[in-house]
């Protein structure tokens, strides 16, 4: 910038311009040439603590699964870190400096992840990680990232309980993805009674926990079942036949993985239509890329909890889809982690610069109110505890895979990892 | 080996292996990798461990145990519970609804540390339960398999589906076990961090001495008669009964053996890594471990070693370097393998390298042995207390 305006500037006297004029272009050019070196200062500033950082470039990881069985849903997830990076490195960097980037693969391997990151803050020096999706390969890698003061950006909907100096949750904890819409459901739906279930590890544990004490002290309604099923898990029939006989008003189901498309599946062909008012079926798990797998006649109709659905309406959300369709193709789908991911480099470099330092310690300081305005599910900002301001949204799967809003919460739902009264 | 000294068996032919392994991992390593390559090489290492049980167990007696990973698992576990419970000290967990219980019980709605959790309060006791734990669970699953006399491929999936029992029974049993996140957050050993770089590079050095010390087991049994008693119950089983020796007693004593191995390497791999998870206890990492073992060479200990070394050091590699297409890189090496050298990399050295080595040893040693001492040489001594490969590498194929 500094250099063109110089060019601009000179050939102006060259022209003969009057003098003042002239002499105002110089002022300009100086001042937009000492404001670039601001924008740029230097690598022994920016960087005390030995990151990976020159004075052209600065090196974040990504550590994602892009083999083994969690691949298929965090692949999403690279392609929005990378499209995040490109845009951001095409604005011209972070701090004046274009960001490289060190791929690994957690392989879907908990061990794999801890060790993988610990390759990256030790060998690569990286100045961010962004990463992580299953809470198993989350809880894998933060000893590694408190031991060595690394800052993980981590995009997942998740189960809470946890605040760690050195993560920032881009995506849900679970009250902020489940309390508004029980409420919705009971509120708009008039829901009486709830059937939970889930997969059976600590995520849909702690959020039907959550959802129970939710509807059965908060909203004074029953819950007419809970039943968890093993990762992968396949034979629904006999829960099926235990909902015939219930006859809940709400199934709120949060099974994750492949296990998702058997389930609907089942239901369906058990003669369960969702497009029906009852039973009305709530997930927190199904996003738009689940649906690429069990097929979008089998999910009509059923209500998704998230804060972020490919299909809001506003300018940002546009603009996202339209970049991220560009880079992968038009049979992209993009889903509620999908997007969390790509919000982490954004706020990174907010951070950053916010701090002007890449160093961690200083970061950790400027967090709080930390804001990225383009975000594509409208507007977040970071909490002091690390988790994001947010808005529940609910939306309704339609036959061609999308989900279609029906409800956001007005204001952005304050991120509560620890929930009292709720544990 | 009858009564041969210490010294004279460290020049020979076999005791030169040893020796080279022991400098590969006690110098040359060491000097060449930085701490956290170091410690890398120290987790492969607890592969190792199972992979000379499976050459005991699979290689000399024709056991192919499909559930390696079971036994490994346990004795991880057995030392991840005691390393949790020392992280979880009532100041630890004050942010807990339950202080001073592992934090994933307290996710789960535990009130109480389970009975079982108990003894793992003391060290003692985790030190036992690590051998003891594995080697009952193999006693009792060889005494149900071996009495009956069931082998072969029945034993191979029998052992297969009690690795798939126990990881569905633990990732089912979050509130006990962690589930499928496993135990995390692992701090110390007895008050010693065991996440700094000087721990992590003593804990290698351990782990390499605990190598040493199962390998001189492995070794002393494969050379006692009880040895050769494996070998031919593997080439003739039903002569070797009518012999009058009680097969099922040693297999089941083989088998026992292994899961100790195992057992062992896995506790190391819980200090080393820093966590246990039911994912390396399943299927697919019980498969992997055969895996390590028949790249090795699956009649040979010390190739067993260098399997599991070669395998990881491949994986790690190869997923650094093309994150994307590792698993393919990997597919290629083990069909190469496979396909090219069915003894693995031992067999691949004994029939390549060793005739080589031959010309070059005998040649070397006749000159020296007859410029030192003459008439100290004993030929026919000499030549039992030699590494005798075909011994060693027995298979019921060459007979």
């Amino acid at each position: 910038m500094g250099t063109t305006d110089t060019t601009a500037s000179g050939r102006s006297f060259g022209k003969g311009l009057g003098f003042r004029k002239s002499l105002m272009t110089l002022a300009a050019s100086v001042m937009l040439a000492t404001s670039a070196q601001a924008a740029t200062p230097s690598t022994a500033e920016v960087n005390t603590t030995g990151l990976a950082v020159t004075d052209d470039t600065v090196t974040v990881g990504i550590l994602h699964s892009i083999t083994g069985t969690m691949a298929i849903s965090e692949i999403g997830s690279v392609q929005a870190e990378k499209l995040a990076i490109k845009q951001i490195n095409e604005s011209g960097g972070v701090l004046g400096r274009q960001i490289d980037f060190v791929q690994e693969d957690g392989a879907s391997d908990w061990p794999t992840f801890a060790e993988k990151s610990r390759k990256l803050l030790r060998q690569d020096n990286v100045a961010a990680i962004f990463g992580a999706w299953t809470s198993a390969s989350r809880k894998a890698v933060l000893p590694v990232m408190e031991q060595y003061n690394g800052m993980l950006y981590y995009p997942t909907f998740y189960e809470g309980l946890e605040q760690s100096p050195n993560v920032v949750y881009t995506g849900q904890e679970a009250t902020q993805q489940i309390l508004a819409s029980l409420n919705w459901a009971a509120e708009t739906k008039g829901a009486k009674s709830f059937y939970l279930l889930g997969s059976d590890y600590i995520w849909p544990r702690t959020s039907n926990k959550i959802a129970r004490k939710h509807i059965e002290d908060k909203l004074g309604l029953k819950v007419s079942g809970e039943e968890y099923y093993p990762l992968g898990h396949t034979q629904f029939n006999s829960v099926i036949n235990k909902i015939k006989l219930k006859k809940p008003d709400v199934i709120f189901a949060s099974v994750v993985g492949g296990s998702n498309v058997a389930f609907y599946k089942q239901m369906k062909a058990a003669g369960i239509d969702f497009t029906d008012e009852k039973p009305l079926l709530l997930t927190i798990s199904v996003t738009e890329d689940e649906i690429r797998g069990i097929g979008g006649e089998n999910v009509d109709g059923i209500y998704a909890s998230m804060k972020y659905f490919q299909s809001l309406d506003n300018a940002n959300n546009k603009e996202f889809v339209a970049a991220f369709k560009e880079a992968y193709g038009d049979d992209m789908v993009i889903g509620d982690v999908t997007q969390a991911a790509y919000l982490g480099p954004w706020l990174w470099k907010a951070a950053v610069e916010k701090a002007g330092s890449f160093d961690i310690d200083k970061i950790r300081e400027e967090f709080a109110g930390i804001e990225f305005k383009k975000a594509p599910e409208g507007y977040v900002r970071i909490h002091e505890n690390h988790h994001l301001w947010s808005k529940t949204r609910i939306g309704q799967a339609q036959t061609d895979g999308q989900y279609k809003v029906v409800y956001e919460t007005e204001e952005l739902m304050e991120p509560d990892p620890f929930p009292e009264g709720y544990q | 080996m009858k009564t041969s000294s210490p010294m004279k068996w460290f020049v020979s032919r076999e005791g030169l292996y040893y020796l080279g392994l022991a400098a590969l991992l006690v110098i040359i390593l060491p000097l060449l990798l930085d701490p956290f390559r170091l410690n890398m090489v120290g987790k492969y290492l607890t592969y190792a461990f199972v992979a000379i049980g499976l050459v005991m167990c699979w290689g000399k007696a024709g056991i192919l145990s499909l559930g390696q990973g079971v036994f490994f698992g346990l004795g991880g576990y057995c030392m991840a519970m005691f390393l949790k419970l020392e992280a979880s000290s009532p100041e630890n967990t004050a942010i807990q609804s339950t202080p001073g219980i592992p934090d994933f019980m307290d996710w789960n709605q535990l009130t109480a540390l389970p009975w079982f959790w108990e003894p793992f309060h003391s060290f003692s006791f985790t030190l036992l339960a690590v051998i003891g734990v594995p080697v009952l669970l193999a006693f009792v699953i060889g005494l149900a398999m071996f009495t009956r006399r069931v082998g072969g491929v029945y034993f191979a999936i029998i052992t297969q589906a009690i690795a798939a029992v126990l990881t569905i029974l633990i990732i089912g049993q979050q509130g006990f076990t962690g589930g499928v996140n496993g135990i995390t957050d692992l701090q110390t050993l007895k008050g010693w961090d065991i996440r700094t770089d000087e721990a992590r590079t003593t804990l290698y050095f351990i782990c390499v001495g605990m190598l040493f010390l199962c390998l001189f087991v492995a070794r002393f049994v494969q050379n006692s008669k009880l040895g050769r008693i494996l070998v031919a119950m593997n080439a003739q089983e039903t002569r070797v009964r009518f012999s009058g020796y009680d097969v099922a007693a040693f297999k089941i004593f083989v088998f026992c053996l292994a899961a100790a191995f195992a057992g062992v390497g896995g506790a190391m791999f819980t200090l080393i890594v820093g966590f246990m998870s039911p994912s390396f206890i399943g299927i697919v990492a019980s498969i992997e471990m055969v895996i390590f073992c028949a790249l090795g060479g699956r009649l040979s200990i010390l190739g067993a070693v260098y399997g599991a070394l070669l395998v990881n050091a491949a994986k790690s590699g190869f997923s650094e370097s093309f994150p994307e297409l590792w698993p393919f890189a990997m597919g290629a090496l083990f069909i190469g393998v496979v396909l090219a050298f069915p003894n693995g990399m031992a067999g691949l050295y004994q029939s390549y390298v060793m005739p080589l080595e031959d010309k070059i040893f005998k040649r070397k040693k006749v000159k020296a042995t007859a410029a030192a001492e003459p008439q100290a040489v004993k030929p026919t001594v000499e030549k039992a207390d030699d590494y005798d490969p075909m011994i060693d590498n027995y298979s019921p194929e060459k007979s």
